[in-house]
């Protein structure tokens, strides 16, 4: 018997599904300015990924705020706790429907692996795609800020590592969607914000 | 009847004499831009029976202007380089195109501010020899034909070459005396614009298409817009023209020009003169335009391709197919648009219109293949030129370049390359006797230069950078020709070029991974289905 708990708030939800586009319109972008294929233009590519850019700090900047002020950071402290039963779970009882090993509550709506993951793309995959976009963006200031050393080579390929990553991630995170409760209690949660547990 | 009372007619009178008077002292009509207008000298008024004697009419009022000119490349053809102290100047250089001067004078001074340079007794210090006529004719009608070393035809119609049944009509040189002027892009053109010998050979960024141009071939010179003559950029005093190609500015770190200030120390003729090293204020990308301007030379951008105006410039010239005959004759051949491309005198040519430059990092530095420089005949052709530039120096920039390329006659033997005797009317000149081993005897014996009389071709390339013929703002090159794969920067080192370039290992690493994760899930999904099937 399945009931429904609300997981995600408005703000979370709309965080996360502008965030989830402006990822992909920035990866779209991104790696067309990388010279992997022709969209809109290199020209066009730049401005539309320096825009989004910039649209996607304006979103974090609400998103830090609203984590500090409700509390809800503390979602993303990671726990060895029910790891390698998740991890098991993902690797054999998710074919034979053995039970979700992780229940969801408000207080805790991640899965330890979910934690892991969420914590290493704001540790280091976001830092490494911020720090060098920014680098990137003000080019052309290096030499006014003391860096004149700087080779645009390594931070292009630090944020070329960043994209990959976030690639990664994207492909994974995508799929595990589906891996709930139910093929599709996630995303509901995701777009509703009540979650079927069990 | 209709009376007028005598005051009222009185006044009408007085109204039409006051009209009268102030036209007469209303400034002439034509403006002219010179306080002094020439048709009113009487030592101008001739008739003048040669070059020499106009200009003593000239310096009995400019009397200083013969002694300045006589100061200038323009007037010794000969430049020492200061940096790495090698003598050029056109007396001395070797080129890719006729080649070189030292024996050919009478053929080619008719491009010499002066009259009567033949061969090495050309007096020099004589001030009577400048022409003052062929940088100031505004007329159009003064002429210096090849072969008369420099000096127009007057008096009577000449026969150019002797024998060949062409004439040549006299100058009326009092004519063309009482209307000179500034200098114009006509004048100045009359032979740079005809540079290697005909029109747009040589430079590609100078050719009879700037006499008058759109907008579209040079924003600066647009006839019916800014009008620049060349003189706007290369502003003389003391008729020394500014600007080199000897020493050319590559970076220029100084920003716009103040009046007065530097000026002795800074070539006005560079972009940054005028715009500033920042020159991009309305673009949408500003900043990062300005940016490229720290790597990039304006030119790069701004001039996207040379040969615009619809005249083709030479890229390739081949010396070694030259001594065709055809029934025992010379002969050329000709393209579509009746360009040759062959000519029995001078061999192949390869002629290109609307070519997109090369690019080299370039910092100004340029050092000549001199008469006596060894050369190699190998894979590599043998720079004519030699340019100096690096990514890392910090003073190069990215340069666009017309590299000439060719094949031109060397010594095997002394491994030296050659300066034949083209021009002329005598027994040993190429262009009539087709004979390289005499042509060069003759050319290197007036060079002073030792001879095998073995004679080979080896190729050569020469590098021209393109700075002429800047486009408008909306025809500059795009982002994307250069941040691409095979794009107009390609081999150019020491940038990441965005969209150019990656990290090859994390490309590949990359890839690889987000493929497996894309596998792996793909997996791990249809392993579910088959397991929720069988349940």
């Amino acid at each position: 018997m399945s009931e429904k708990i609300y997981v995600f708030k408005k703000f979370e939800r709309f965080w996360h599904w502008s965030q989830a586009a402006l990822i992909m319109f920035l990866m779209l972008t991104g790696f067309e300015i990388h010279g992997t294929y022709r969209n809109f233009g290199f020209e066009k590519a730049v401005g539309y990924h320096t825009v989004a850019a910039w649209t996607l700090v304006g979103l974090w900047v609400f998103a830090v705020f609203w984590h500090l002020t409700t509390g809800e950071w503390k979602q993303y402290i990671p726990t060895t706790e029910k790891v390698v039963a998740m991890t098991k779970y993902y690797l054999s009882g998710i074919f034979k429907h053995a039970p979700h090993p992780f229940r969801q509550t408000q207080l805790r709506k991640h899965n330890p692996l979910q934690r892991l993951a969420y914590l290493g793309v704001l540790l280091f995959i976001s830092p490494l795609i911020w720090i060098t976009g920014w680098l990137y963006l003000f080019y052309d200031q290096w030499a006014a800020w003391g860096l004149g050393s700087l080779d645009l080579s390594i931070v292009a390929t630090g944020h070329t590592i960043g994209a990959f990553l976030m690639l990664i991630f994207f492909i994974a995170h995508i799929y595990l969607a589906t891996a709930g409760h139910t093929p599709t209690s996630h995303i509901k949660a995701m777009i509703t914000g009540w979650e079927e547990v069990e | 009847m209709l009376r007028i009372p005598i005051g009222v007619a009185m006044a009408g009178w007085l109204a039409l004499f006051a009209t009268a008077s102030a036209l007469a002292d209303d400034p002439p009509p034509v403006k002219l831009n010179t306080t002094a207008d020439h048709t009113k000298f009487k030592e101008l008024n001739g008739p003048f029976k040669s070059g020499p004697e106009v200009t003593k009419a000239c310096i009995s009022c400019h009397t200083e202007a013969a002694r300045q000119v006589h100061r200038t490349k323009h007037w010794t053809w000969e430049f020492m380089n200061p940096e790495n102290k090698q003598r050029l100047g056109k007396k001395n250089v070797i080129n890719n195109f006729c080649i070189s001067i030292p024996s050919n004078y009478p053929g080619c001074t008719a491009c010499h501010v002066g009259y009567g340079w033949k061969d090495a007794s050309f007096d020099f210090a004589k001030e009577e020899n400048v022409d003052c006529l062929v940088c100031h004719d505004t007329t159009g009608l003064y002429q210096k034909p090849p072969g008369l070393a420099g000096n127009p035809v007057v008096g009577e119609p000449k026969e150019l070459p002797p024998g060949s049944g062409k004439f040549i009509k006299p100058v009326d040189l009092a004519k063309v005396a009482q209307k000179i002027g500034k200098t114009s892009r006509d004048s100045c053109g009359a032979c740079h614009f005809r540079g290697g010998g005909g029109d747009g050979v040589k430079h590609g960024d100078m050719d009879t298409s700037l006499a008058a141009p759109t907008a579209d071939v040079d924003v600066h010179m647009d006839a019916e817009g800014l009008d620049f003559t060349c003189g706007t950029c290369h502003k003389a005093s003391s008729h020394d023209v500014p600007g080199s190609r000897y020493t050319p500015t590559a970076l220029d770190k100084g920003g716009a020009h103040i009046r007065g200030k530097d000026e002795k120390k800074r070539n006005p003729a560079t972009c940054v003169a005028c715009h500033d090293n920042a020159p991009h204020k309305k673009a949408k990308e500003s900043a990062r335009l300005n940016h490229h301007a720290d790597k990039v030379a304006c030119q790069t951008c701004h001039i996207p391709a040379f040969a615009r105006g619809g005249v083709p410039t030479k890229m390739v010239w081949d010396w070694s197919t030259a001594g065709k005959l055809k029934d025992g004759k010379q002969f050329t051949v000709k393209d579509k648009k009746g360009h040759d491309i062959y000519a029995s005198h001078k061999g192949d040519f390869v002629l290109g219109e609307n070519v997109k430059p090369e690019y080299r990092w370039f910092n100004g530095e340029i050092t000549y293949t001199l008469l006596g420089d060894k050369v190699e005949k190998s894979d590599k052709p043998t720079q004519v030129n030699r340019i100096g530039g690096s990514p890392t120096d910090g003073k190069s920039l990215i340069w666009p370049m017309k590299i000439m390329r060719g094949k031109q006659p060397y010594d095997p033997v002394n491994k030296t390359l050659v300066t034949p005797h083209t021009a002329g009317n005598d027994d040993t000149n190429y262009w009539k006797n087709l004979n390289w081993e005499k042509a060069i005897e003759t050319g290197m014996r007036t060079s002073g230069a030792p001879f095998s009389g073995k004679v080979d071709f080896v190729e050569t390339e020469m590098y021209w950078p393109t700075t002429h013929m800047v486009a408008p703002k909306d025809k500059s090159v795009g982002c994307a020709e250069c941040h691409t794969k095979n794009g107009r920067l390609e081999g150019i080192g020491g940038v990441y070029l965005p969209g150019r370039d990656a990290n090859p290992l994390v490309d590949k690493a990359g890839w690889v991974i987000a493929l497996l994760t894309l596998l792996g899930v793909i997996g791990h999904g249809v392993l579910r289905i088959v397991a929720s099937r069988k349940a």
